[in-house]
């Protein structure tokens, strides 16, 4: 479903040249869930940026569904084929669009029919019933954005979704309700997913394998019953995990 | 021994067009030379509850409570010039995120040095080896470059400490961390956390460690408050967490993913309307 072989990913020019990704490189089936794990900087939130084209500067290879992509322009079937959900609701939302106008507006732009019955269907997909149709995202709670920012990605009817860090703006009890939504639609309509956090546990919950990256550098990939047993090879993945599963006193 | 800060009964309202708003409601507990933690999930109360205790409630908000005494003095509602005295001298707060908390174009050591001298009356010189010797304590390899450095040119871990480092310099009784290690990643996290452990061993002070994060809290503190809808819900010591008895607390516990334990669905946290108004059935000091 997607292939990343040879991935760099740079800001600026030289001197003050900074790069963000180097050569990482990496496929997913179609059907798996993938995860990318790092600290702050590790470039993890960039392979995905550079995926859907927000980022331009970048030099490798990226296939998706058999199809590659290049530079910054994106065709309309890559938008039908992939779509992102992003880290924080409040921010990704209009928030003078109402839901009614945020879901419209996306399946007038995928060239979509039956636009209403559409919106009725995306709402009940993601658990939000219709009374939130006319609603404006300050009358949504967190969660309740997050669900609007998901039917928004689902309107294209995509196979891939990307996502990042879709859970760490949202208490753990809205995260556990937005996790199993995701799992559902994963089952029910055979999605693809890459999902980036910092937190283990969620995506040793969400993904079969996941990548440990540093410094821009894909360290080691894994599936997620290495992460779940301790047994990572290398030795900065073996610490990451460490230092997230408690707080040692020194 | 007495208790370096007691609270009986603290409220926080807020009116509002619809009627008053109460954040805090009905909040006890006394604090002694220990690492309290408060968890709750946004709207909880408890980052105001610990703005209450600063005096930092801005009007219109109200505060009241029948007992707010730090050593036995009372400090509800001391008018502001008084205030200034204590906030800084004998209680402070860290915040979450030092991008937002640290004044951009004063150098790191200004800021330091700034509330020494206010509270100590120290020369220059003085505040300038304090504020160094701080750095070192919170552990920054280079002290002298970071005291000459803006915000912007240092990292989010190493703001983190330097706040820990400004707060920490007037010597205070009392440190009120509000998410101090959120915003950082698990490594710089835990650096944090054995700084702040070990000034509280070493100090013998108070620490109110405000956070969502129950396994952190767990594992960190000494004592654990569980907040909900402005009332502390429940009350346990930090290691027996995983055995707590109020549903909320298990239904939080319940809906973390956890790598020791694989499971299909996450458990989600079914709220009873009791849990704001039922009896609370863990005993708070001094039997109240």
């Amino acid at each position: 479903m997607l292939t990343v072989r040879d991935l760099d990913v740079w800001f600026g020019h030289p001197p003050d040249r900074v790069d963000a990704v180097s050569a990482a490189s990496f496929s997913v089936a179609s059907g798996e869930s993938f995860g990318l794990v790092g600290e702050s900087g590790s470039g993890k939130s960039t392979i995905l940026r550079a995926i859907t084209g927000l980022i331009g500067t970048w030099s490798g290879t990226i296939t998706v569904d058999g199809q590659p992509v290049t530079g910054q322009h994106r065709s309309k079937a890559f938008h039908k084929t992939v779509q992102m959900v992003f880290q924080d609701p409040y921010a990704s939302l209009h928030p003078r669009h109402s839901v009614d106008r945020v879901l419209s507006e996306t399946l007038h732009l995928q060239g979509m029919d039956q636009i209403d019955r559409r919106i009725t269907a995306l709402l009940d997909s993601v658990g939000l019933g219709r009374g939130f149709r006319f609603r404006y995202p300050h009358q949504l709670s967190g969660g309740q954005r997050q669900r609007v920012a998901i039917a928004r990605a689902l309107a294209a009817e995509p196979r891939l979704l990307l996502l990042d860090e879709p859970t760490s703006a949202l208490d753990v009890s809205v995260q556990a309700e937005i996790l199993n939504l995701l799992s559902d639609l994963r089952r029910e309509r055979g999605l693809t997913y890459v999902m980036v956090s910092h937190d283990l546990a969620v995506v040793a919950h969400m993904c079969d394998r996941l990548a440990v990256m540093r410094a821009g550098r894909v360290i080691e990939e894994m599936p997620a019953s290495a992460l779940r047993a301790g047994t990572a090879v290398s030795d900065y993945a073996r610490a990451l995990i460490a230092a997230s599963a408690s707080y040692q006193p020194a | 021994m007495s208790p370096l800060l007691s609270l009986r009964n603290l409220r926080v309202s807020f009116p509002t067009r619809s009627g008053t708003f109460d954040a805090v409601r009905g909040v006890s507990f006394d604090l002694g030379r220990e690492r309290l933690g408060v968890v709750g999930e946004s709207g909880s109360g408890k980052s105001m509850t610990g703005r209450a205790i600063l005096g930092l409630v801005r009007p219109p908000g109200r505060v009241s409570a029948d007992r707010m005494e730090l050593d036995g003095e009372s400090i509800l509602n001391l008018p502001e010039r008084r205030m200034r005295q204590l906030r800084g001298a004998r209680i402070s707060m860290v915040m979450q995120d030092p991008k937002f908390s640290l004044n951009p174009v004063m150098t790191i050591g200004r800021q330091i040095t700034e509330g020494y001298r206010l509270h100590s009356g120290q020369s220059a010189a003085a505040a300038r080896q304090k504020a160094l010797d701080m750095l070192e304590a919170v552990q920054i390899r280079d002290p002298e470059r970071v005291f000459n450095a803006y915000p912007h040119e240092i990292s989010g871990g190493m703001g983190q400490r330097v706040m820990i480092a400004m707060m920490l310099a007037p010597d205070p009784e009392i440190l009120i961390a509000d998410e101090p290690t959120s915003a950082l990643d698990v490594s710089v996290r835990n650096e944090v956390l054995n700084i702040m452990d070990k000034l509280v061993r070493d100090r013998g002070m108070g620490l109110i460690f405000i956070s969502h994060d129950l396994n952190l809290v767990g594992q960190f503190c000494d004592r654990v408050l569980i907040m909900y809808a402005g009332r502390v819900v429940e009350e346990l010591p930090a290691r027996e967490l995983h055995n707590a008895r109020h549903p909320y607390t298990r239904g939080l516990l319940d809906s973390l993913p956890r790598l020791d334990r694989p499971v299909g669905r996450l458990a989600v946290l079914q709220r009873q309307d009791s849990w704001r108004d039922a009896e609370i059935t863990t005993p708070l000091p001094e039997g109240l």
